[in-house]
């Protein structure tokens, strides 16, 4: 073989966003990353922050003081939004990656009918109940407090 | 090192217990006026009558530290797969794993102690 | 059927390279005479002749069977031979090589990252009858509900368009990657194979599909229907089972040989006599 010299073709993290047109899938992989990340974020800082209630009534109500502005309240309901959609589609993939409703291999004939096409309703479902607990979520954040 | 086909079973398992237990954290704190449970002195959830209640529960302590441990093994190894999917070195791989597994650990040990000291009358500084 | 005519001559925007000369790629345009039933394949032979013959790719059987001429067209990856310019439903025709391999030169890619996890991970019948699979004397039974569980996968013709389409692909190396671990389980699942100790080795780390987040494009992308993502997410099924100590060990198939002591049933007739020396 003689020695070919090579350029690198990876797409890199720009491939985790997406390597060309996208299925409902890879959104849902991307965005199940994402609220992934940010939940880890705030949790470590849930943790160090509540902690304080060990301390005494007087350390609680002073670290949660600190958190009490409008952005905090905001960005304390993107993290239930990031929960609600984490949660769900995470019961999604715990059932598909270990084999339900993905389907039996069968004979591929075209137009081929593949798991992604299995998937779809459970896809739907997903984005249904997500939307319900976004809506009940801002519901109890901004109207009813 | 524990194998990858273990760690990703546990990762899962975790998961399922964290959908119990974060749902159940989740409808306390921001379901309250739809549900209003477990916050036995009315008013906000984080009111320090209700954070105190539930503290001094002992069905609460040993869900908080479930959870927390759960949430801590779940994310981490999330972050942790999230990190070796950029390709890092083998010793390098090593050296994340390592970190990692040195902060939750820390993060459980306040975590738990800030759990079982409030459990039993937390410190009135 | 596009309702769109396109026009008589069409653009083709190639992505050219030659690692020798240069070392950031370039964009060319190229005009293409479109006539219906063109492939974007049949594009590129034009350009190849009339206008540029420097342009390189891969193909072979121009009819989907090969795998060779894996691309990525108008931001998705598929065969050349098999993909219709009518299809595209656009006059501009984007071709680029297959991303997350490395690029020997213009539309070439390097597939040998995909083969290498490919050969890790032992792609043949592993029996433990040595003397049986060197001088075979019968063959093995299968049935064929046995056979579906794995023909599907049996399909794959290593393109290389579900590795390209995969976010993981995309940025490990060390993961085997849709076409590898399909074929792997393509392997355990075939009731003659014994091998599955011999897989779990590699299949059990991070090679292993546990880096697979069942984004499903590896299946939308497969020009020949083998659905990657379901083989991978049964495989991550078999290896927690077997790891759970709940995995179903059927035996290997054996020889098929022939039951001594059967009659023939009453009322069929024998075969007539062979009329040609054997």
């Amino acid at each position: 073989m003689p020695e070919i010299r090579e350029h690198p073709n990876r797409l890199g993290i720009r491939g985790w966003l997406g390597g060309g047109r996208w299925g409902p899938d890879r959104y849902l992989y991307s965005l199940h990353r994402l609220t992934g990340l940010g939940l880890l974020t705030y949790f470590v800082l849930h943790i160090l922050l509540t902690s304080s209630r060990a301390l005494g009534q007087g350390a609680w109500e002073q670290s949660m003081a600190r958190v009490s502005g409008p952005i905090f309240l905001v960005g304390e309901y993107l993290v239930f939004v990031a929960f609600a959609f984490h949660a769900i589609n995470g019961v999604r993939l715990a059932l598909a990656e270990l084999g339900f409703g993905v389907g039996k291999p069968i004979e591929p004939i075209y137009p081929y009918k593949t798991v992604v096409d299995v998937q779809r309703p459970w896809i739907a479902t997903v984005l249904v109940l997500t939307g319900i607990l976004i809506l009940v979520g801002a519901l109890d954040f901004f109207v009813w407090h | 090192m524990i194998r990858d086909h273990k760690l990703w079973t546990w990762h899962i398992a975790a998961g399922l217990l964290i959908l119990c237990l974060l749902g159940l954290h989740m409808a306390i704190m921001h379901l309250d006026a739809l549900l209003g449970i477990f916050n036995p002195a009315g008013g906000h959830p984080i009111d320090w009558q209700n954070v105190a209640a539930r503290s001094q529960s002992l069905f609460f302590l040993v869900s908080y530290v479930l959870l927390l441990g759960a949430a801590l093994f779940h994310g981490f190894y999330g972050l942790r797969n999230i990190l070796f999917e950029l390709d890092p070195a083998a010793p390098m791989k090593k050296s994340i794993s390592w970190v990692l597994i040195l902060i939750g650990l820390g993060l459980f040990i306040v975590g738990g102690w800030a759990a079982w000291t409030s459990f039993q009358g937390a410190i009135v500084a | 059927m596009s309702e769109n005519k396109l026009p008589e001559t069409i653009i083709f925007r190639i992505r050219r390279l030659a690692p020798r000369r240069a070392d950031k790629p370039t964009w060319g345009e190229y005009p293409v005479a479109y006539s219906p039933g063109m492939t974007v394949l049949d594009g590129l032979w034009q350009i190849k002749e009339r206008v540029d013959s420097t342009l390189a790719w891969r193909a072979s059987c121009r009819m989907g069977v090969c795998g060779s001429c894996g691309m990525f067209i108008n931001g998705r990856s598929r065969l050349g031979c098999n993909t219709q310019i009518a299809e595209l439903g656009t006059s501009v025709v984007t071709v680029a090589p297959l991303p997350n391999f490395p690029i020997i030169r213009d539309l070439v890619p390097d597939l040998r990252p995909m083969f290498d996890h490919h050969t890790a991970l032992s792609p043949f019948i592993i029996r433990k009858d040595t003397a049986e699979m060197q001088e075979p004397t019968g063959e093995f039974f299968q049935s064929a509900d046995e056979m579906e569980r794995y023909l599907q996968f049996s399909y794959c013709i290593k393109c290389g368009c579900c590795v390209a389409a995969c976010p993981t692909c995309a940025t490990d190396s060390t993961y085997s990657g849709p076409m590898a671990l399909t074929q792997a389980h393509r392997y355990n699942s075939d009731t003659r194979d014994d091998g599955f100790e011999t897989r779990k080795e590699v299949l059990t780390g991070g090679a292993g599909p546990w880096r697979c987040h069942f984004a499903g494009e590896c299946s939308r992308v497969c020009p020949k229907g083998v659905d990657p993502g379901k083989a991978i997410q049964l495989m991550k099924r078999q290896l927690v089972a077997d790891y759970l100590g709940l995995r179903r060990k059927d035996p290997v198939a054996q020889i098929n040989v022939k039951p001594e002591g059967i009659k023939r049933r009453e009322g069929i007739p024998e075969a007539p006599e062979p009329s040609v020396e054997p």
